[in-house]
């Protein structure tokens, strides 16, 4: 093992450049950034030398730019190009995993390095599409740094810009300035904005919010926004019935009240109290099998997934979503539309032949499921995306229709499909408890594998089917439930599959 | 129009005698050319020399003033081709393409030009990517010098070493009728710094002079016996006239103590790292004053056995720092120790790695490991006899994902690779090539369509071996900027020559737009000294294809992937070309983005797009990311104690490309998404009319409401 090299050793005679590096994901502006340094620092009397790499490479990728500089002397230093892992001063990293990644490749090391990260998240290619959850945890990283970094200031630096009307690159030099890790005033650095001589006001305002979250320490000073509060209003009629629901709730033991409440708003939503009421009485049985010993796990899962179930996505749940007064106001927020604009809507609807007919009555819908001939008359029919423009009366009213057969859901063909499946799920799952009440848990969570719409919904049974199927292999042994979560979580990584039928394969192997 | 303008550092280019220019190198490089009367520069674009095709783009103002011709050449072959002019008329010549894939496509035109000798100087500045940054396989330039015999510079990473080494250069290739390779690394193109400037000077004979004047010379032509005369001419004159100039112009140079027992050659382009490493080893200060002597070579090729002798006198221990293999300057310093009989120990790729870039930590560990065998008195302590550990940083690589390079936000050619992977889902998996270009990065996930690719424009000719058919078409992908480059008359002549049925993909974005969005013939834009705006599917019916489909609009999914279809199932016989066409975004945008900014402050009718996910309608499953990859569509986490998984999500920076929304269609995805147009400066009408439509929809939102519970988020 051998020692690093420290900053502060005698024989050491490097101690008048300062080595900054910023890491960046192609398109964040990092240019602009260490331009920016480079003519601080030389408008400050400094010589210095920045290096990036530009090209093909830059698009969207994990960038890096270099920057080294000293107090003018009479003879030129010699200034590398590159950081060198244990000897760079300052890092600035734009974004939470290339604070990941700098720390990584040896950028930052407690003997000397000041490292400035912007908490928000680009996500990877990688982490975005699994099927499940594949967003890497930001805490270990954090954790790391904490380590790493001489000084570490950690702020969402993207908020901050995007608030004052800027981009990240004005938060990150604000912070750098506020970090004070340069020998250079503030009015030196807000000088070098003016004289870059675009969007120099928002910039501005942007470092300014940056300078002050690094005086700090690296807190931001504007708290998160508190939870929004639920308001229900209603008919009174139906006020007394979800009073009554709710009530009903309050018996349930209180760690499952956590769960059962949203669930229950969830379901009464969807369709109205009296499927509210069904919710309540599955969850009451669920927790009739459960005790406190096992910290009502069977409870919550059932409160959470019952609630899951029971509020499938049909066409009449998506019409409902989209003609909702509040979903308006809130995409004029996020396309950031003012009052004198217009929002226009294009919905993208592409229902095939099978959800036409799970909105038949039941045994109709049925038939024309078992009719080939027929459900390739609706194909024809249905071959072509709709695309509403939902704005539009034509198309609203289209949309408005759909949603309004919400009475006649109950006697359609798809709610006579889920409750089948769900009343299964349910029996078997629960059959469990007393042979091995861990096992009966897992089986309630696998409905976490059924999400998505057509082929997507279709291929989320069928690996629901297939890890639940193997509840019949696992049976009896020890760690059943721990195998039965394995393969949920191997059904979760790709969306063929491949790691499931891998888990699978394992688990035949020893039984 | 390129994607970096440098129309404002190119007015720096006029500096004259006693002025400091401060800039980038590549700009440092085109002064020099024109201070030192270059009277014609060309070359081909690609990184890491892009920006100084764009930057002698930008400049051909002020070039045209001086009387110096530009040529944008169509491949680097045509560019040092180009410099044929100074074979035969003293008129310096410059051009520019990036190594060592651009010395590999000019190869044939350099081995002809080294061969005839130049009388004017002939300057090849090459862009090595090599190393962290580069996008091509990794290999040297420097072999190419050796078997055609040209000079290669590979000066010192700084401003003045560097343009410097230009002037150099010229007269090198005068005074030798050699041809000089000047060889820039990734960083040194975009290094910064400063350097004093000269006047600029009018060619003495320039390219228009010369055509007025004809001259031919047979001894000059690659024939026997011409050939066999060249070839002497080269060892017998132009070498030692090389090695005369470089040791009388002191092109290496020699740092520190003269008398020591150990030294360390090192390749210019590398000193400032090795500076560095000595400087963290507390054996050079901040200037590079250095305790360890250092022979520079600046000259890379041929090296000057005098002045190696000389610099191994009275020393046991030289090392050698060259970056990548083969170690050809190694090799050829061994056997000159080894012909003198020297006793003394050379070091190299031993405590060096033979392969990879030479980063600083592995500087650092190179020349450590040197000095601990050559002269360990001269290590500070600390790495002598270390006596604390290193503090122990948590293992990050299970957690950092990967971020390899990408299509852009609003990318054309994302939606060409949706289309192919559903017809993939339903055909089946083809046989693929890539090609060079963006439409490589279809190869990663989450496309993961494509296969190996040969060259620059060789996409289709990679799949020659399968012309002749089989169950299944091959596909082969080509851009806009690989089709003029070679693709023309390598991939698609060769397809209609040898009958070929299988299926090409042409993206075709308007621009050569991995190297920064450069024109090429086909451009739709109006380029004043170029002429753009010729089809390609004119060409491909001009070589005889006869099945092609042109797409105008490559985010119609739909269409790409029955046109796909189409392609794989006709029964027609012969190469089927498929044109895909729609504009680069990242250009689009810097193009239409201030027009539109402009319109709404004018108070024009603009139409602003940008898609959306309704967050409650999306089930988590991301199966639109796997069909897309857009870096604007991510993924969320809602505050919903019943939902497991993130949930799409389309930031702020999406542009509207209607891909999202295509895909959603065409792959029958789920309708979470929408397009939402803010049209800004609505007419009197339409407004009218959004008010009354909105007053009816509010109404009937109020009856039902009205009828059921009401759950509504109020933040407090």
């Amino acid at each position: 093992m051998n020692c690093p090299l420290s900053r502060n050793g005698p024989e050491l005679r490097d101690r008048q450049i300062i080595k900054l590096a910023i890491m960046a994901v192609g398109g964040q502006g990092g240019g602009v950034l260490i331009g920016w340094i480079e003519s601080l620092a030389r408008a400050q009397g400094f010589v210095c030398q920045a290096t990036s790499v530009a090209g093909v490479s830059q698009r969207t990728g994990a960038t890096i730019y270099y920057i080294e500089m000293m107090a003018a002397a009479e003879k030129q230093p010699v200034f590398a190009l590159a950081p060198s892992a244990g000897d760079v001063d300052i890092l600035i990293a734009a974004e939470m995993m290339e604070v990941g990644r700098a720390i990584m490749r040896g950028f930052v090391t407690p003997d000397r390095t000041l490292l400035i990260g912007s908490s928000h998240r680009a996500l990877a290619v990688s982490e975005k599409a699994a099927p499940g959850d594949g967003i890497a945890d930001a805490g270990e990283v954090v954790a790391a740094a904490e380590i790493a970094a001489q000084r570490f200031i950690l702020a969402d630096m993207d908020r901050l810009a995007t608030a004052h009307g800027s981009v990240i690159s004005a938060s990150l030099f604000g912070a750098l300035a506020g970090s004070g890790g340069l020998p250079f005033s503030r009015g030196a650095f807000e000088e070098a904005i003016r004289s870059g001589g675009k969007g120099v006001e928002a910039s501005l305002r942007a470092f300014a919010a940056g300078y002050d979250v690094a005086e700090m320490g690296g807190t931001e000073t504007d708290t998160a926004p508190e939870a929004p509060a639920q308001v229900i209003v209603g008919p009174q009629a139906q006020m007394t019935l979800w009073t009554a629901l709710q009530m009903r709730v309050k018996e349930l033991p209180e760690p499952v009240q956590q769960m059962a409440l949203p669930g229950l708003v969830k379901v009464v939503d969807f369709q109205d109290c009296a499927y509210g009421a069904q919710y309540l009485e599955r969850l009451e049985k669920v927790v009739a099998r459960d005790t406190a010993t096992q910290n009502w796990s069977l409870g919550i899962a059932g409160a959470k997934y019952i609630a899951r179930a029971m509020t499938y996505d049909d066409i009449i749940r998506v019409a409902d979503l989209k003609t909702r007064a509040p979903r308006l106001k809130r995409i004029r927020e996020e396309m950031g539309a003012k009052d004198t604009n217009l929002v226009e809507l294009t919905e993208f609807f592409h229902p095939r032949a099978e959800e036409i007919a799970s909105l038949m009555p039941a045994r109709m819908g049925a038939r024309w499921e078992a009719s080939p001939k027929r459900m390739a008359l609706l194909n024809r029919m249905f071959k072509k995306g709709r695309r509403l423009r939902s704005h539009t009366l034509p198309s609203f009213l289209v949309l408005y229709f759909l949603s309004s057969l919400k009475g006649f859901r109950m006697k359609t063909r798809r709610h006579a499909v889920e409750l089948a499946h769900l009343e299964r799920w349910l029996t078997d799952s629960l059959a469990l408890t007393k042979e091995d009440y861990g096992l009966a848990v897992e089986m309630l969570k696998n409905r976490r594998l059924i999400k998505g719409y057509s082929d997507t919904h279709a291929r989320g049974l069928s690996k629901f089917a297939k890890v639940s199927g193997a509840v019949e292999m696992l049976r009896g042994r020890r760690d059943a439930a721990d195998w039965m979560r394995r393969l949920r979580e191997a059904a979760l990584q790709d969306p063929e599959g491949k790691a499931l039928d891998g888990a699978l394969d394992t688990v035949r192997s020893f039984v | 129009m390129a994607e970096r303008s440098f129309k404002a550092e190119v007015e720096h280019l006029r500096k004259g005698a006693g002025d400091v220019f401060t800039g980038e190198g590549i700009l440092a490089i085109t002064k020099a050319l024109l201070e030192n009367g270059v009277g014609y520069v060309g070359g081909y674009q690609g990184a890491p020399i892009s920006h100084l095709m764009d930057v002698l783009s930008d400049a051909e103002e002020l070039m045209a003033e001086l009387g110096v011709r530009f040529e944008a050449n169509a491949s680097e072959a045509a560019a040092a081709a180009m410099l044929a002019a100074s074979v035969h008329y003293p008129i310096r010549g410059a051009v520019t393409f990036k190594g060592p894939v651009g010395v590999n496509v000019a190869s044939d035109a350099l081995a002809n030009l080294c061969s005839s000798g130049v009388k004017g100087g002939a300057l090849i500045i090459v862009g090595e990517d090599y190393g962290e940054g580069s996008s091509i396989m990794q290999e040297r330039s420097h072999a190419f010098a050796m078997k055609s015999q040209f000079w290669l510079l590979d000066p010192r990473p700084n401003l003045p070493s560097i343009t410097k080494a230009v002037q150099d250069g010229f007269e090198l290739s005068e005074a030798s009728n050699t041809p000089v390779m000047l060889m820039v690394r990734i960083r040194s193109c975009h290094v910064t710094g400063s350097f004093t400037t000269r006047d600029n000077l009018v060619p003495p004979l320039t390219v228009k002079d010369a055509i007025a004047n004809p001259e031919s010379d047979f001894n000059r032509v690659v024939l026997p016996p011409m050939s066999y005369v060249h070839e002497q001419d080269k060892v017998k004159n132009r070498w030692p006239a090389a090695e005369k100039f470089i040791v009388e112009n002191s092109l290496n140079e020699i740092f520190g103590p003269e008398k020591a027992k150990l030294g360390i050659v090192v390749q210019g382009g590398m000193y400032n790292g090795l500076i560095r490493a000595l400087q963290r080893l507390g054996l050079a200060d901040d200037f590079g004053e250095t305790e360890v002597p250092i022979y520079c070579l600046n000259v890379t090729y041929p090296i000057i056995r005098d002045e190696f002798d000389r610099f191994c006198e009275g020393k046991d221990h030289v090392m050698v720092v060259e970056e990548g293999q083969p170690d050809h300057i190694e090799q050829q310093l061994g056997a000159f120790l080894f012909k003198a009989g020297r006793q003394l120990t050379l070091y190299g790729k031993d405590v060096l790695p033979m392969a990879g870039e030479y980063t600083g930590q592995v500087m650092l560990d190179g020349v450590t490991a040197f000095l601990k065998q050559a002269a360990p008195d001269l290590l500070p302590g600390q790495v002598r006899a270390p006596n604390r550990e290193a503090s122990q940083i948590p293992d990050l690589s299970k957690t950092v994902p990967v971020r390899p390079p990408g299509f852009c936000t609003g990318c054309p050619e994302r939606p060409i690779f949706a289309g192919m992977k559903l017809v993939e889902q339903e055909l089946g998996k083809h046989q693929i090539t890539g090609d060079i270009g963006c439409h490589l990065f279809g190869a990663l996930p989450p496309f993961e369509i494509g296969g190996a690719t040969m060259g620059y424009g060789l996409g289709p000719a990679a799949n020659a071996a399968f012309d002749g058919g089989g169950d299944r078409r091959a596909i082969s992908m080509l851009g806009d900027g690989g089709f003029w480059h070679n693709g023309l008359s390598s991939s698609i002549g060769n397809m209609v020559f040898n009958k070929s049925d299988n299926v090409v993909v042409i993206v075709d974005n308007y621009y050569s737009a991995a190297t920064g969005g450069q024109d090429v013939l086909s451009s739709r834009a109006e380029n004043g000294t170029k002429s753009t705006g010729n089809p390609i599917s004119a060409a491909l019916k001009g070589v005889g294809v006869e099945w092609i489909r042109q797409i105008d609009h490559t985010y119609d999914v739909s269409k790409v992937r029955d046109t796909l279809n189409e392609a794989l199932t006709t029964e027609f016989k012969g190469p089927k070309v498929i044109v895909a066409s729609s504009e680069c975004m990242l250009n689009k945008q810097r193009r239409e983005k201030p027009v539109r900014t402009q319109m709404i402050k004018e108070g024009r009718r603009v139409d602003v797009p940008r898609f959306g996910v309704d967050a409650d309608i999306c089930t988590g499953d991301h199966a639109c990311i796997r069909l897309s990859g857009c870096p604007s569509l991510s993924l969320k986490r809602l505050d919903d104690p019943l939902r497991d998984d993130p949930v799409a999500y389309i930031d702020q920076t999406c542009v509207g490309c209607g891909n999202c929304g295509e895909v959603a269609d065409a792959a029958v995805l789920c309708p979470s998404f929408y397009r939402a147009d803010v049209v800004h400066n609505p007419s009197a009408f339409e407004s009218w009319r959004a008010g009354l439509r909105s007053r009816i929809i509010t109404w009937l939102q109020a009856r039902r409401s009205a009828r059921c519970l009401q759950f509504e988020d109020v933040v407090p």
